[in-house]
């Protein structure tokens, strides 16, 4: 491996301004979310845990799009499958598995919101729920902000196609259009919402409704690390040179079932969901980094022990976590509700 | 101290905010060049320029949504919604969001933002533009909602609300815009959120009640003294959240008690202010807790008889008022 900082222009990765080891990086992240995800999975139909929804096959969009950008600065408005984003800007496995068994000591909520509802005011991870697609305007306004106080940074928003639906996408996306606001606007298009498909929620391309607003949609392929990387990084550019928002398209395929609750092969075929299988981000990116030299099976196989430790800790410690106590109910419904008791 | 429009109490409340506080910004339809539909923030954009004064897109829910998203950043936005009827498409921000941010992040996230509307008929806007939306939003908690009844306490409502660390919706009535009058200090007060104010005491009846309908009780009140029947008006000025106490004391005062608003009457602010009495105050009441409100039509017609008839006046005020202490 080489050293850190050392960027090889010969590669691909190099081409694009990562060095191998932040190459590396990016892969471990793809790996922790994934490995969080299958845990998860296992601990609902365990019953540990209520209820999972699966960032499965879209890793490689949302941690690609991480590492473009400035992790130290902008603002993230991620959606209800981004574990791979929030684990990439900060947040850690046991702050996730604390949210999922809804433990007092959980970052996001204090245990009050479903897994998947991310928020870290430390970490500039916007709080979200569950009504989807509210968070683009957010993201508008934070963009808004950040330009009215003359601060060089981004803010990114995800959701899914489904959601691109809603009246929020269109006029948030209006708003920045014509405020050319530093924010990207990212669709993970996972192909289904719940169980309709695609050519049933829309009969043109996401990307291409950024034309009716007056800036540029690009369509990329989510399960290729580098090509979102690239196109995010290419946004953020953008926006900070004051050339306003970018819509990005990233195709994913969503791998799992809409959740724990739901039996995808009612809908779907199991030949296609297999089909998939195949494409998969994550197997195709440590190829790519066996192809270019810097990473081995073995180092593989050390990666996936560390990551299912670092669950094991992590379940761990957040099963035997205290729940918020009943008495917190009504605190923080509005400023000092609570501080003043006991 | 000077006399002046309760329209011009708001604006002045604004523009004395902005001032103190550069993270204090105005967006709505119409609100910068045209100085809103109402000219309610005309003038603003002269002192403040574009970016804090800021004509939006028509698009109700991107103005609370992006308020909300800049007020999560350290922002104080004042969201102007053109009239309540066109808040609707923003209630999803405003109930699912706005209400929710500071309890959901379990106190991590915060968003005070302001958004104003204005609320009432009796002005020929027909069903679209005379509604009451308190109704709507009472019992969101998490928000709170005021409804100022004089010029007074529009400015100094407002500059609490934008001082306010959680949301606030600011429903000002369209009606007292330029109808009423009266005297505001130019000196930097505000009215506290969730106080309510004792406007008239008296011994034979309580009228409890908010925004425009306060001036027709008024007025009866002035009559009925006349004829002997004494009565003791509360303003609620923050519909939510209620001021138990000031409620309570007003009912005890009197045992006999007229709530009144031009909301509709059913699932209107009446029928809590009711409950709230009939739980605390059972034994002290002489009279059966009443309500005068909007009639449940779906919205206030154009036309002027059936717009009339809609309409809370000072007589139907009055009617009830007396009807209520000669029980």
């Amino acid at each position: 491996m080489k050293a850190e900082g050392t960027i090889d222009q010969q590669t691909r990765h190099g081409k694009l301004g990562l060095s191998d080891a932040q190459a590396i990086e990016i892969y471990r992240y793809m790996m922790m979310a994934r490995k969080f995800d299958e845990r998860s999975l296992l601990l609902q139909r365990a019953g540990k845990i209520n209820f999972h929804v699966s960032g499965v096959g879209q890793e490689a969009a949302q941690v690609g799009a991480a590492f473009a950008l400035d992790r130290e600065k902008d603002y993230f408005l991620p959606y209800y499958r981004d574990y791979g984003f929030v684990l990439s800007v900060g947040m850690t496995a046991r702050d996730l598995m604390l949210s999922a068994f809804a433990k007092a000591e959980d970052p996001n909520s204090g245990g009050r919101q479903m897994p998947g509802h991310f928020g870290s005011k430390r970490l500039r991870i916007v709080t979200g729920s569950s009504p989807v697609t509210t968070q683009v305007p957010h993201a508008v306004g934070v963009a808004l902000a950040a330009k009215m106080k003359g601060e060089e940074l981004v803010s990114f928003v995800t959701f899914g196609e489904g959601s691109s639906n809603q009246g929020d996408f269109h006029e948030g996306c209006n708003f920045a259009g014509v405020h050319k606001l530093p924010v990207i606007i990212m669709c993970e298009n996972n192909q289904y919402a719940i169980s309709v498909p695609i050519h049933k929620q829309l009969s043109g391309k996401i990307s291409d409704r950024a034309l009716g607003y007056g800036f540029p949609g690009i369509r990329v392929d989510g399960n290729d690390v580098l090509e979102v990387y690239a196109a995010v990084k290419e946004a953020r550019e953008r926006a900070i040179r004051g050339e306003g928002p970018t819509l990005i398209e990233a195709m994913v395929y969503r791998l799992s079932p809409h959740s724990t609750s739901d039996n995808d092969l009612a809908y779907r075929t199991k030949e296609e969901v297999d089909a998939n299988w195949e494409k998969d981000g994550v197997p195709k990116y440590k190829q790519y980094l066996i192809d270019s030299g810097i990473w081995t099976e073995e180092q593989d196989q050390q990666l996936q022990k560390e990551c299912t430790e670092i669950m094991k800790e992590a379940t761990e410690y957040a099963d035997t976590a205290p729940y918020p106590s009943a008495d917190d109910l009504l605190k923080h419904v509005f400023a000092g509700d609570g501080e003043d008791v006991q | 101290m000077a006399m002046m429009e309760y329209i011009d109490a708001i604006r002045l409340a604004m523009k004395e905010e902005m001032a103190l506080d550069e993270n204090v910004f105005v967006l709505g339809e119409d609100v910068g060049v045209k100085g809103g539909v109402f000219t309610t923030t005309k003038g603003l954009q002269e002192v403040y320029g574009e970016d804090r004064v800021m004509d939006t897109p028509l698009s109700e829910s991107a103005i609370a949504g992006v308020a909300i998203g800049a007020a999560m950043y350290g922002m104080k936005p004042i969201a102007e919604m053109q009239y309540s009827d066109f808040m609707l498409p923003a209630t999803n921000q405003i109930i699912s969001e706005a209400a929710k941010i500071r309890y959901r992040s379990n106190n991590d996230w915060t968003c005070p933002i302001v958004v104003r509307a204005p609320i009432g008929g009796g002005i020929f806007g027909g069903l679209y533009h005379s509604q009451c939306m308190e109704s709507v939003f009472f019992g969101t908690a998490g928000l709170k909602i005021v409804a100022p009844y004089s010029a007074y306490d529009a400015k100094g409502l407002l500059k609490a609300a934008v001082r306010d660390p959680d949301p606030v919706l600011f429903f000002e009535n369209k009606k007292c815009y330029k109808l009423i009058k009266g005297d505001v200090p130019e000196d930097d007060y505000v009215v506290p959120i969730g106080k309510a104010n004792l406007l008239r005491e008296g011994d034979d009846i309580t009228v409890i009640s908010y925004s425009l309908p306060l001036h027709f009780i008024m007025q009866a009140a002035e009559e009925l003294e006349q004829e002997g029947i004494t009565s003791h008006v509360l303003d609620l000025r923050t519909i939510q959240p209620l001021d138990r106490q000031a409620i309570i004391d007003a009912a005890r005062r009197t045992g006999k008690v007229l709530i009144v608003h031009e909301d509709n009457l059913t699932g209107g602010v009446g029928g809590e202010v009711a409950a709230i009495i009939a739980e605390e105050c059972l034994f002290d009441l002489d009279a059966p807790i009443r309500r005068l409100a909007g009639p449940d039509s779906p919205a206030m017609p154009i036309n002027p008889p059936q717009e009339k008839a809609y309409m809370l006046n000072k007589d139907k005020v009055k009617a009830a008022m007396r009807d209520l202490a000669l029980f």
